[in-house]
């Protein structure tokens, strides 16, 4: 009968977990992802960088490379540029790492990408990718301003560089103080400008925003035409129901 | 043709259904933007078949499968985006086209005789439709799909006695599972909408028997000409048929809308934590339901355990739903809409949507002890509108001279409630004090309020 009393336990932690949750929720301040599903350019940028840096550990299950036709890269230039971890265009962006693996070498499993702007937000990704520092109490040597104790180490740190952080002091309504990371400074110059590293992480967020929904373009441009559609629909309505009415007093 | 009509009809009431529901329905011809809802919600329940009948063939209802094949469907199937965007949107805005159709019913007294079974048929349709979106819900098997189904199947594991069989029965696992999923799916795609529709059938049934009421709650059957057609009264096609085509289209473009520019509703209609998968092992920080169902979350939050069991605050909840059916025999009023009726019941009214709204979104949000104090709150609020009506809408109850202070008697408790559990210290028990102070004022009342005083109905409808 143990199972039936974790069904009453857990009924009870729920109920009490939003409580715990928003005592918890401090407010972290996200950057804001300049993504534009338009630019083709800087889509196949980040296209690059993510199949080069995240494809080895996380895959974009639902993700066909064939797709990137979308962004106006050819079939061939797809098989030639970014078909490493597949053979054939029309398969989707798996990993050959196993789960199991995965866990055992960080702690928890690589999710897989295909959707991640959609569940955490481009911003959130952004600021993410561009929040991590030097923390020798990590087994990776790295921790997250915006994922604290994150089990991912900094893949990109060959071209961003070391960052450190740096702290202010801040105290509480209790009177107690707390460091808190205020920003972060780079020690150690990775190949790229801070700059030049922005604009990377643009790219390949911008990038995994347009994997998230590919339909999006689609479905904005055919949403305009439905509404103009709708809109000469309702001038007939509107008249047709005049001309029907006109003798109902 | 007119052969061929003839054949059918000898075989077939065709001509005698079409004369008897639509050229020879007599509506009254005086409906207003309220009067909309019912046949919008016949078109969402139309689009939400359409599009439920083109997921189910894309779709795989197995726990390993089913989240990549919501994915597939919104990439790799032609225009698969789009039929899940139409059904995502059509779920929310079945609920928004129903609660207005309820409200209208309300503000109208639709409900009132003869019109009973009208309205227990559409509680009917309200229940399974909460059903229905709730079956639904699991199928995109994300973090919010699975916990919620878990959340709301442990609910019935409070009932005393039986509550742990049931929630097995329902989950068909301990645990939302493979096999929760697979008969969820059964239940979604094939028993609820068969229910739904057979129940929308005698609703409408039951409307063309009695007739529809209207704003000035008259009943138009009462005048009629000499060839026996209602002297208020327009044949509902052409006339509500062109009238409904246009309230279509403005449905339509607001639906368009959301469906190809905001199809997400900034994370109320499809939430951002259904894009994780479900994990059994990872409890997401705040679990909500989905917006239409908050409201009744709220109430369920609202009340304290009992003796270390949840089950008070569960029944609650399936109270606030019940009342509805109880409509019918709570109003004492002489006049059916809120035209004729006086300023006890509109303020009623007006409390009853406050609170409606109010529970919505506090359902929404995590509770804090001053959220919880406020749907507390409210809670007696939305019981009072219902369990008090047989007294305010009694215009012979004479009531007491000081009822004005004791107007003040409910609503200053009620503030003081919420100023006191907004302070970081609280004062001790206040809170809970002014709480029963307020509450035991809506349970004086009968003693002390007058009864509402309304104003004589006309004999005809008082415009077009």
């Amino acid at each position: 009968m143990k199972k039936v009393s974790f069904a009453k336990g857990l009924l009870q932690a729920l109920l009490m977990l939003p409580l715990t949750a928003f005592a918890s929720g401090a407010a972290i301040h996200l950057d804001r992802a300049p993504v534009n599903h338009q630019d083709n350019e800087s889509l196949q940028r980040g296209a690059a960088v993510f199949v080069n840096y995240c494809l080895s550990c996380h895959s974009a299950g639902s993700m066909r490379y064939s797709r990137m036709t979308d962004i106006g890269l050819t079939e061939p230039q797809i098989k030639e540029n970014l078909l490493y971890a597949a053979e054939k265009p029309g398969s989707t962006m798996a990993i050959a790492m196993r789960t199991k693996e995965a866990k055992a070498w960080f702690g928890a499993t690589p999710p897989d990408l295909s959707v991640i702007t959609r569940s955490r937000g481009a911003d959130w990704v952004y600021t993410y990718l561009r929040g991590f520092y030097r923390d020798d109490s990590r087994p990776t040597g790295w921790n997250n301003t915006v994922f604290d104790k994150v089990g991912m180490p900094h893949v990109l740190h060959d071209l961003q560089g070391q960052m450190v952080p740096v702290y202010k002091t801040e105290t509480d309504h209790e009177g107690k103080t707390h460091q808190l990371i205020e920003r972060l400074e780079l020690a150690q110059p990775g190949k790229m400008t801070l700059a030049e590293y922005d604009g990377l992480v643009a790219d390949l967020v911008n990038y995994m925003n347009w994997m998230g929904e590919p339909a999006k373009g689609e479905r904005l441009n055919i949403g305009i035409a439905v509404l103009l559609f709708l809109g000469i629909f309702f001038v007939i309505a509107f008249y047709l129901k005049k001309e029907f009415w006109k003798d109902v007093h | 043709m007119n052969k061929l009509l003839a054949w059918v009809d000898a075989r077939f009431p065709l001509t005698a259904h079409w004369t008897a529901h639509l050229s020879e329905y007599y509506a009254p011809k005086n409906f207003n933007f309220w009067y909309f809802f019912g046949s919008l919600a016949m078109l969402v329940l139309v689009i939400q078949v359409v599009s439920g009948i083109f997921l189910t063939m894309h779709y795989k209802p197995d726990a390993e499968l089913a989240f990549a094949s919501v994915e597939y469907i919104m990439r790799d199937v032609e225009w698969g985006w789009l039929i899940r965007y139409i059904h995502s949107t059509g779920a929310s805005a079945f609920f928004i086209v129903v609660y207005l159709h309820m409200f209208r019913g309300l503000m109208y007294g639709s409900y009132r005789g003869p019109r009973e079974l009208i309205w227990i048929f559409g509680v009917l349709i309200f229940l399974v439709l909460m059903g229905e979106a709730f079956f639904g819900y699991l199928l995109p098997w994300g973090q919010m799909s699975f916990w919620g189904a878990q959340v709301i199947v442990n609910l019935f594991a409070t009932v005393p006695f039986i509550g742990e069989e049931l929630s097995i029965l329902i989950r068909g696992d301990f645990v939302v599972s493979d096999a929760t999923l697979n008969r969820f799916f059964a239940f979604h795609v094939i028993a609820f909408p068969l229910v739904l529709i057979g129940l929308v059938t005698v609703h409408i049934l039951a409307l063309h028997e009695v007739g529809s009421n209207n704003p000035d709650g008259v009943e138009i059957k009462k005048l009629k000409d000499e060839k026996g057609v209602p002297l208020d009264g327009i044949p509902f096609h052409p006339y509500y048929s062109v009238k409904d085509i246009l309230g279509a289209v403005v449905f339509l473009i607001a639906f368009s809308a959301i469906v190809f520019f905001a199809p997400e509703m900034g994370g109320y209609f499809i939430e951002a934590n259904n894009f994780i998968p479900a994990d059994p092992l990872k409890t997401p920080e705040h679990i909500a339901p989905v917006w239409y169902f908050t409201p009744y979350y709220a109430v369920l939050r609202a009340v304290p355990p009992v003796l270390g069991s949840q089950f008070p605050g569960v029944a609650a909840m399936g109270l606030a739903v019940l009342i509805f059916f109880a409509l019918p025999w709570l109003d004492k009023a002489k006049v059916k809409s809120i035209r004729y009726r006086g300023a006890t019941y509109k303020w009623f009214l007006a409390a009853f949507v406050v609170s409606f709204i109010g529970l919505g979104w506090l359902g929404i949000l995590p509770a804090t002890p001053l959220y919880t104090w406020i749907a507390r709150v409210l809670s007696v609020v939305y019981f009072a509108f219902f369990l008090l009506m047989p007294w305010y809408t009694d215009s012979s109850r004479v009531g007491k001279p000081n009822a004005k202070w004791f107007i003040v008697a409910l609503v200053v408790p009620a503030i003081g409630v919420v100023l006191n559990a907004a302070q970081a210290k609280p004062l001790p028990y206040v809170t809970e004090l002014l709480f029963f102070v307020h509450l035991a004022c809506f349970v004086l009342m009968p003693m002390y309020l007058k009864g509402d005083q309304t104003k004589p109905e006309p004999q005809r409808v008082t415009d077009k």
